[in-house]
């Protein structure tokens, strides 16, 4: 029993609104350039995009992982320590295999393979435990969190882990050289993205996890495989954090404790501001990489401006978030508004 | 029944020619309305014709556009948010809104407890809520949890809190649709006990029986208009019916054609057993309509289930055309030609923050694939027939599903159902609080899709529908099958007699029929 309203209503007017929740978040980018330039034209600097583009390269393929995972109703919180387990195991088995057969490309490239089935096998893990031993996945992933932390730490003996001098010379270039101007983790930014965006709004996958997020049950008498798909999302959330890890081996050449702290934040705050909803049913890749690249701009203005301290960043951030969610349910509630008016 | 209200006994709450526009569009139009103390006035009316939106006006939920509230003989405007329930006038939601955690107890008092300083009275509460229970001559716990009890049990507890919060006037929206038809009953005395004391009853309702039964008076709207007010005396169901889609309803059911004694036989069912269920056994024929009567939780919806996939089954033998059918997933039962429509559209049938199109093609997205993408160009075309076959009302096809009636849900599940082009279909509760109009739609489309070779299975709480489709009827009771009844035998008081365990039969020699 609905309140029923003649077929006939005012169309243009919800286009607007879709357009608006759509258009939001690359509205509030485009300020934030805007901001950007006109405190500092430094920041349209052809190197310092290049610079935030690779920077925000990390958290966006996390986060359109991510955005997956939370769309269909999860969350995985055990992806900044998935990345500093990753990277810490690809260079003790890029290290070890440097020590018994020399350094050459295949040993980047062993690392990278064992990279990809780490993360494979992490977010099978994670999706295991949430589909199948029926624990929250809130739950799961804070105790897989707290594992991968504590091993990274465990195997760099509360130290760091240097990958060998001369596979990190072979390795370089995948994080710091171009092509075509644009630098290789841009690249695999641009991929994720792509290939993300396609699994999502023209595949079966990208649906169900919607209409999983949306009502499990709704989706279970649907002949959905919820289970599988569910887990399927954690997998590609796990593939996603090997691709940002291998990325990010060759920048710094070591993991610590310290590598990919905060990331699993990181990463939901660019899915949420990007206007994917955190309880599911409804996801945006093409907002998730915006809301990346929101995330790391702000910190980049900062670093270029003595306005506000640079310490402040997670404060701006915050604010940023909140507000872009705020926003969001806004323009929404008004539009209802309008609408019961 | 209205004898016991004297005409003279002023009105407690009454609107005055009250409209109601939403942005442009009108949805009721200079309705009046009154309720006397004491009384049950029904309002009915096919979907959309605007009893939700008189009901929230009646309980301030929504203010009118134009004309005025009387409450009590003082022109007011009801407080929003169900403040309005300070004053007396409680809404009873079709969905109820209890807390399914809490205790009986802290549900009652939910929102006013009773405190010594910043403590609760837990004793005090307990006590005051076994008082109110026993006043309602109901048996529940106070510290039972919501989520323990049946359906008809939480409504008892709306029920006593509205009472404990001396409601004058108690609004339900279509209370009577979830509860089979013993507690029915119940709840039918319960709101007799209401009445004698004074409180004033508002009740939407799509069954004409409960209404002639229940009611001292019927309002009647259609399309936002006031129709009639009428003492039910002065009413027949048919003569309701004719008022609620200003047409005659000479047809409600369609003819029944029998289908080939030699048909073949689509689905056999042998000793099956599952959880809430065991020992049922029964074929099904091309061209048949199987009715599944019995009360509400004797296991009709547990042997679909079953059947499809939904849960395992511990015992016995489903064969499709033959082939045996050991379901463990719903996808496999689909790509044998076997649907299954839950009766639980909203919960388990449609996505509501979803438009009609990803709804419609969720069950069968891999017919709307292209070279492994979605081709959208598909999917409109599928929903561009579904909403001609079977008749989906919406004013645009990316509004959220939610927001249709529950008729066009109804019909929009049927159509995502019949997408999957099965053989057999399940359908469960098909026409569950819609109204009467899209009720004989619905039974039109059903009887089509049997002549048209598909074999059925209906099960449905509502009698006149399992007798007005099926060509044979099982009846449930408590997990196993009472009888099953045929041709002349199918009858309301047979039914009755199988359902509530006055009669008995294991009739196996029809089962091969």
């Amino acid at each position: 029993m609905t309140v029923s309203v003649p077929e006939t209503a005012a169309k243009p007017q919800k286009g607007f609104k879709l357009d608006f929740k759509t258009a939001g978040p690359l509205i509030a980018l485009i300020l934030l350039v805007i901001l950007g330039y006109s405190l500092n034209p430094a920041f349209l600097n052809e190197g310092n995009i290049t610079n935030l583009l690779t920077r925000s390269a990390f958290i966006g393929i996390i986060a359109v992982g991510a955005t997956f995972v939370i769309t269909a109703g999860g969350i995985d919180l055990s992806v900044g320590s998935m990345a500093a387990f990753i990277a810490g195991m690809m260079i003790i088995i890029m290290n070890s295999a440097v020590s018994s057969m020399g350094a050459s490309v295949w040993t980047v490239l062993l690392g990278v393979g064992c990279s990809l089935i780490l993360g494979i096998g992490a977010g099978y893990i994670n999706g295991f435990l949430t589909t199948k031993a029926k624990i929250e996945a809130f739950i799961v992933t804070l105790g897989t969190m707290g594992i991968y932390r504590s091993l990274v730490t465990y195997f760099a003996d509360g130290g760091t882990l240097s990958l060998n001098s001369g596979a990190r010379e072979i390795y370089r270039p995948v994080y710091y050289d171009s092509f075509l101007r644009v630098p290789y983790p841009v690249w695999v930014f641009i991929l994720v993205a792509v290939i993300g965006w396609i699994l999502m709004n023209r595949t079966a996958f990208g649906r169900y996890c919607m209409a999983i997020g949306s009502n499990e049950q709704v989706a279970r008498y649907s002949a959905i495989k919820v289970d599988r798909v569910r887990t399927w999302t954690y997998i590609l959330q796990g593939l996603c954090v090997s691709l940002a890890t291998i990325i990010y081996v060759p920048r710094l050449g070591s993991a610590s404790s310290a590598t990919g702290v905060l990331w699993e934040l990181e990463a939901i705050a660019a899915v949420i501001i990007g206007g994917t909803m955190l309880k599911g049913g409804y996801g945006r890749i093409g907002g998730t990489v915006i809301g990346a690249l929101i995330l790391t701009a702000i910190g980049n203005i900062l670093n270029l401006t003595d306005i506000i301290s640079n310490y402040l960043n997670g404060a701006v951030q915050g604010v940023i978030i909140v507000a872009a969610v705020y926003l969001q349910r806004g323009s929404f509630k008004r539009a209802v508004r309008k609408k019961a008016e | 029944m209205s004898d016991a209200v004297s005409t003279s006994v002023p009105a407690i709450l009454s609107a005055n020619r009250i409209s109601k526009s939403f942005g442009d569009i009108p949805v009721l139009f200079s309705i009046d309305f009154d309720i006397r103390p004491g009384e049950v006035h029904a309002i009915i009316g096919e979907n959309g014709a605007g009893k939700s939106t008189l009901i929230k006006i009646l309980s301030g939920i929504e203010q009118p556009t134009s004309g005025s509230i009387t409450y009590d003989g003082k022109t007011v405007v009801l407080p929003p948010n169900g403040q309005a329930a300070a004053m007396g006038i409680v809404v009873i939601h079709q969905e109820l809104l209890l807390a399914e955690h809490l205790s009986v107890a802290d549900s009652i008092f939910l929102g006013r407890e009773l405190r010594s300083g910043p403590f609760l009275q837990l004793k005090e509460m307990r006590e005051k809520t076994r008082e109110i229970l026993a006043a309602l001559d109901v048996n529940i716990d106070p510290d039972a949890r919501i989520n323990t009890l049946s359906v008809a049990d939480k409504q008892m507890v709306e029920i006593a809190k509205a009472i404990s919060r001396d409601a004058r006037v108690i609004i339900m929206d279509e209370p009577t649709a979830v509860l089979s038809v013993a507690e029915t009953k119940t709840f039918f005395e319960q709101i007799r006990r209401l009445t004698a004391k004074g409180v004033a009853v508002i009740f939407i309702s799509h069954k004409l029986d409960e209404i002639m039964e229940l009611a001292d008076r019927v309002t009647v709207l259609r399309d936002g208009q006031l129709i009639a007010t009428v003492g039910t005396e002065n009413l027949t169901p048919d003569s309701i019916a004719q008022m609620m889609v200003g047409r005659e309803l000479s047809n409600l059911y369609p003819p029944k054609h029998e289908p080939d004694v030699d048909a073949e036989v689509l689905l056999s069912v042998r000793g099956l057993s599952a959880p809430g269920i065991s020992d049922i056994s029964f074929d099904l024929r091309r061209g048949e309509i199987l009715g599944f009567a019995g009360l509400i939780g004797s296991g009709r919806t547990a042997v679909a289930e079953a059947v499809v996939g939904l849960t395992r089954k511990t015992a016995g033998t489903v064969t499709v055309r033959g082939a045996p059918a050991d379901y463990t997933h719903v996808a496999q039962s689909l790509d044998a030609g076997l649907a299954y429509m839950t009766k639980d559209r909203k919960g388990r049938g449609l996505l509501l923050n979803a438009g009609l199109q990803p709804n419609l093609t969720l069950l069968t997205l891999k017919k709307h694939m292209k070279y492994g993408f979605l081709d959208g160009r598909s999917e409109e075309q599928a929903l561009d027939r579904a909403v001609r076959r079977f008749d989906v009302r919406a004013r645009d096809p990316s509004v959220a599903v939610g927001k249709l009636s529950g008729g066009n849900q109804q019909k929009l599940m049927l159509g995502k159902t019949m997408e999957s082009d099965p053989d057999i279909v399940i359908m469960d509760e098909p026409t569950r609080g819609i109204d009467v109009g899209t009720k004989q739609q619905i039974y039109h489309i059903i009887a089509a899709l049997a002549a048209e070779g598909k074999a059925i299975i209906v099960i449905s709480s509502e009698m006149q529908e399992v007798i007005g489709l099926s060509h044979r009827v099982v009846v449930m009771r408590q997990g196993r099958m009472a009888g099953v009844l045929e041709g002349a035998e199918i009858s309301e008081a047979e039914i009755m007699r199988y359902a509530a365990g006055i009669k008995q039969g294991g009739e196996n020699d029809r089962l091969s029929a």
